[in-house]
């Protein structure tokens, strides 16, 4: 493994010295190449997905792989219009020099994804990486092997392999990588993992974008939106269940109402469960499982907390061979349980009632900084509050999950959430450096910017800083001391 | 305010304490050691504690209070300067004119910038309302303030390098401790008492000290670290913050290599290498030039233009001009001296060359090809001597900086335009200047950070305000359209339509998706 890691570094690294990735057109190619695949693909991927999570095709056609052509669009759409260098203005001082600043990239990069959308985790930094020019090697999950195999398999075959490489495996092959010098390493995962990830790119100075988590508080501030309710309830219970089981790093985490609308919000939630995934969610097929026996375990555990089992109002039902935990739903469970101090990460759903919904704001910065703060309200006071008095990666007014899909919006963390952002224009710079050039004229010279120093120099100097030019010409013509 | 012990650990030898030798100084420390507490962990707790309470109650979130602040740093420079001059000299025997133009005359621009610029600054960027995946929903990128932020300066330019991040801390709104270097202390002590004078000690302080303090300080939990240094400390630096997953900013340093073509205007270029190099703190500056390239046909020219200008500027001899900087402390110069007295080095001087120890002082010296896997050619030089390789071919240029570690700077001196455009093109540096030397650094609308080696992020300008705030993205979507496409039950139904969406326009599916088709 070391000896695959080495060549393939140094293959890439020939690869991007050659300049082959500078090039648009290589970039326009390689980002029709990442279409073409999912075009070609699209049965695969559901099936990967579907052995992966049991995600319905929809479902991850909806999260992923539209997502994914989507974003390799823009990207082929903006191109030219991200790699033009930005002009710079400069002060008068300075002239007759110009300045601008070029987007370049920063040579091999290494993306790390995750497991909970494998498809769109690996390719959307992929998008980015590549049409900032880099070359990049990607180690999808082995947590979700089958989509991890057909990224090893098919990449190779729409890509160039010279620049862009696929690696399997877990930890110990994350190590290996981890040990060599990158030039960026882009992450998503777990805070814990993201850590590790910053102090191994620590010893080479490798700049790092960390896509953490955290848990993604809903206010429902039902005084204000209880015309739409209904349409709450939906987005809520679908942005919650619908993607991933509750298994993203935007789910909806828990919910903060008013006490006294707590019961009807749970009735309302109920139904609504229901209209989804029908009496049975276990044979919905709309429903995704949980990955694997270590987190269904971990659900289990956060679960089986005797608070947290009290208040249960609704499922609670699990299966353990079939890795599927029901659509569940909490009242006020104990705040000092494990569920209400991580991350879930499941289809749980802890709704923590206030005597009043203002509160909310000193229970959200009683925690970690969130990757996104939802908020169904028309309060523009609450809305100012929100904004002002908390700090989240993003926010959204009524509506969960959607800003994903914005990508004129950056999306990221702050905090224990993560560092650095991308989507659109964001995932180019993301992959960048961006240097400034700065050109100075020979024609022309100051004799005051050179030794030996004295006191006219000085003066010289001091009003042309302070862009005094009227008392500098003064001075100059000896009418100013 | 927190005053620490201060000891004399040299940052290339942290193990080791020092005491100065100078007398004067013993009696001061033994009289400070009397009067001072020793910087604690509890005492770093305590400070972030006490700052994070001062932010938690938005004392430097609002507009006022962050000009109202930076309108005492301009007062400190209007104030004060005599004193940061001759505190400056002490530390570094900087000439006024470098401290007057250098340190405090881009302060003070750098402050009315902020201060004239804030509102713009702090306002949301509005995201375009025609983004179709946005519509109907509006969407804006809101600044925020990171929260407390630690900035750890250098010692070169203590002032500019401690009060310029402390500017973008302040104007994005954060609390900020400060912590400057231990090898400047007369501007360490200075800066401590201006900064607890003018400013809100509610929410800005300084702790000075050495490896001691700045462990302790590190131990901490930040929104971020702003730290301006070495590499080698740039790493541990990124090491303590990613125990707590805290942003950084790096400011680092590297080899920077000027280019000098046969076409260029050679009095010009001389000049401004010397004033970028000698005359900038005598090469003690992460973007001096540290080495020129140039072809074996043209390095003699190259080399009497040098000779010519250096005489001009500094006199016949420069170890009594008092135009220059002196060498920081004696463990540099040793370093320096080492470097000079290597085997195949110290044979290759063409200028200069003489030192004296005691007054800490190299004179300018340049050298001709030097091996290039010398000291001097391996790692930073920071002092003033001037290694010139000649090259057969200027082309090899490119494979020579390219072999080396990525530099905060590059420049190259020509009029050939092909030459500048690959140049600007194919070398990756922190910042590229072409025909000058280390102007680039006082453009605020140029970001200044390195890349690899050379650092991380950027500052200066509004730059420095982004590099200390959180660009926070906001949605506002409305009740209206909700499509039954986004949620369970999927039928095969829903599948065919988004399919059908996808092949024939990618875009529509999102319209589709949000309730808009």
């Amino acid at each position: 493994m070391e000896e695959v890691v080495d060549q393939s570094l140094r293959e890439m690294r020939d690869t991007f010295a050659s300049g082959r990735t500078r090039s648009v057109k290589w970039r326009k190619t390689q980002l029709e190449a990442i279409i073409e695949m999912v075009k070609d693909n699209e049965d695969k991927m559901c099936d990967v997905l579907f052995q992966d999570l049991g995600k319905h095709s929809t479902e991850a056609f909806r999260d992923e792989l539209g997502f994914v052509m989507r974003s390799a669009t823009t990207a082929l759409n903006c191109l030219d219009k991200w790699v033009v260098p930005k002009k710079s203005n400069l002060p008068l001082l300075f002239y007759p020099s110009t300045g601008k600043v070029i987007s370049e990239p920063y040579g091999t990069v290494l993306v790390l994804s995750s497991w909970n959308f494998p498809i769109s985790l690996s390719l959307d930094p992929l998008i980015g990486a590549i049409s900032a020019g880099n070359t990049v090697l990607l180690k999808a999950s082995e947590l979700s092997p089958n989509a991890s195999a057909f990224l090893a398999k098919t990449i190779p075959s729409y890509l160039d392999s010279k620049a862009i490489k696929v690696i399997e495996g877990g930890p110990d092959v994350a190590t290996i990588l981890l040990k060599h010098q990158w030039d960026k390493i882009f992450f998503t995962g777990s805070p814990r993992i993201g850590k590790i990830i910053m102090a191994a790119a620590a010893e080479h100075l490798t700049p790092v974008t960390l896509e953490l988590g955290g848990k993604c508080p809903t206010i429902v501030d039902h005084h204000s939106v209880s015309k739409d309710m209904k349409s709450v309830v939906k987005r809520i219970s679908g942005g919650k269940w619908g993607s991933c089981s509750g298994q993203a790093c935007i789910s909806v985490d828990y919910v903060l109402v008013e006490k006294s609308f707590a019961s009807s919000l749970i009735e309302m939630l109920k139904p609504m469960i229901r209209s989804f995934f029908g009496e049975n969610p276990k044979e919905s097929g709309c429903l995704s499982r949980i990955v694997n026996k270590k987190h269904f375990q971990r659900l289990a555990r956060l679960l089986n907390d005797p608070g947290v089992q009290a208040s249960i109002v609704y499922g609670g039902s699990m299966d353990e061979e079939k890795l599927y935990i029901e659509p569940t739903i909490l009242l006020d469970p104990p705040l000092d349980s494990e569920i209400m101090n991580e991350e879930i990460f499941g289809p749980i759903l802890p709704i923590i009632t206030l005597r009043d919904i203002q509160e909310s704001i000193g229970f959200i910065k009683s925690k970690p900084k969130p990757l996104a703060i939802y908020a169904f309200t028309k309060d523009e006071n609450l809305k100012t509050r929100i904004l002002s008095e908390t700090s989240s990666g993003s926010v959204t007014f009524n509506d969960v999950m959607i800003q994903y899909m914005c990508d004129a919006l950056p999306f990221g963390g702050v905090g224990e959430s993560g560092i650095g952002r991308y989507h659109g224009k964001y995932s180019f710079e993301c992959f960048s450096h961006e240097k400034a050039i700065m050109e100075g004229s020979l024609a022309m010279d100051l004799e005051a910017r050179y030794p030996p120093w004295n006191s006219f120099k000085l003066t010289f100097l001091r009003l042309a800083f302070r862009e005094a030019y009227f008392k500098l010409v003064l001075f100059m013509l000896g009418l100013k001391k | 305010m927190i005053i620490g012990v201060r000891s004399n650990v040299k940052e290339d030898n942290p193990a080791s304490l020092g005491i100065r030798a100078q007398s004067l100084s013993v009696f001061a420390y033994v009289s400070v050691y009397v009067m001072v507490k020793v910087f604690q962990a509890a005492d770093a707790t305590d400070l972030v504690t006490e700052l994070r309470r001062s932010f938690d109650d938005g004392v430097t979130r609002g507009y006022e209070w962050r000009v109202t602040q930076l309108k005492k740093l301009l007062l400190i420079c209007d104030n004060h300067e005599p004193e940061i001059v001759s505190a400056l000299h002490d530390d570094l025997g900087k000439p006024e004119l470098e401290s007057s133009v250098y340190e405090v005359a881009l302060l003070r621009n750098s402050i009315n910038l902020a201060v004239k610029q804030l509102k713009d600054w702090m306002a949301p960027d509005k995201v375009a309302k025609t983004s179709l995946t946005t519509f109907p929903a509006s969407a804006e990128i809101v600044y925020e303030p990171l929260g407390v932020v630690l900035v750890i300066s250098a010692w070169n330019y203590p002032f500019l390098l401690s009060i310029d991040p402390v500017i973008g801390a302040i104007s994005a709104g954060n609390a900020v401790v400060l912590k400057p270097s231990e090898l400047a202390p007369a501007s360490s002590s200075l800066l401590a008492k201006l900064l607890e004078q003018y400013l809100d000690s509610s929410a800005v302080r300084v702790v000075e000290g050495a490896v001691t303090e700045t462990t302790l300080l590190l131990e901490q939990k930040w929104d971020k670290i702003f730290y301006t240094g070495s590499s080698r400390i740039g790493r541990i630096i990124m090491m303590a913050a990613a125990k707590h997953l805290t942003p950084v900013v790096l400011e680092l340093g590297g080899k920077s290599p000027v280019v000098i073509d046969s076409d260029t205007n050679l009095k010009i270029t001389a000049k401004r290498i010397i004033a970028g190099k000698w005359g900038c703190n005598n090469g003690q500056a992460c973007i001096s030039p540290d080495y020129i390239l140039t072809t074996k046909e043209f390095s003699p020219k190259v080399i009497d233009a040098l000779k010519q200008e250096l005489e001009a500027f500094y006199g016949k001899n420069p170890m009594e001009s008092k135009d220059m900087s002196r060498i920081v402390n004696s463990n540099h110069f040793d370093r320096l001296s080492k470097m000079l007295e290597e085997k195949e080095v110290s044979d290759k001087i063409v200028y200069g060359g003489q030192k004296n120890r005691d007054k800490l002082k190299i004179a300018p010296t340049i050298l001709v090809d030097v091996p290039l896997d010398s000291q001097i050619m391996s790692e930073e030089i920071f002092g003033p001597l001037l290694p010139i390789i000649t090259l057969n071919n200027l082309e090899e240029c490119f494979d020579v900086i390219r072999s080396r570690p990525k530099p905060l700077a590059a420049y190259l001196f020509t009029q050939n335009q092909k030459l500048k455009e690959r140049f600007a093109l194919t070398v990756s540096a922190g910042g590229i200047v072409v025909n000058d030397i280390a102007v680039h650094l006082a453009v605020p609308t140029l970001p200044f950070g390195g890349v690899g080696e050379s650092g991380m992020g950027s500052y200066h300008g509004k730059f420095s305000f982004d590099a200390f705030s959180h660009k926070k993205a906001v949605l506002y979507k409305s009740f209206i359209g909700d499509a039954a496409i986004r949620y369970p039950p999927y039928s095969t139904g829903k599948l065919r339509l988004l399919k059908a969406l996808v092949n024939s326009n990618i875009l529509e599916i999102f319209r589709v998706i949000l309730g808009l088709s």
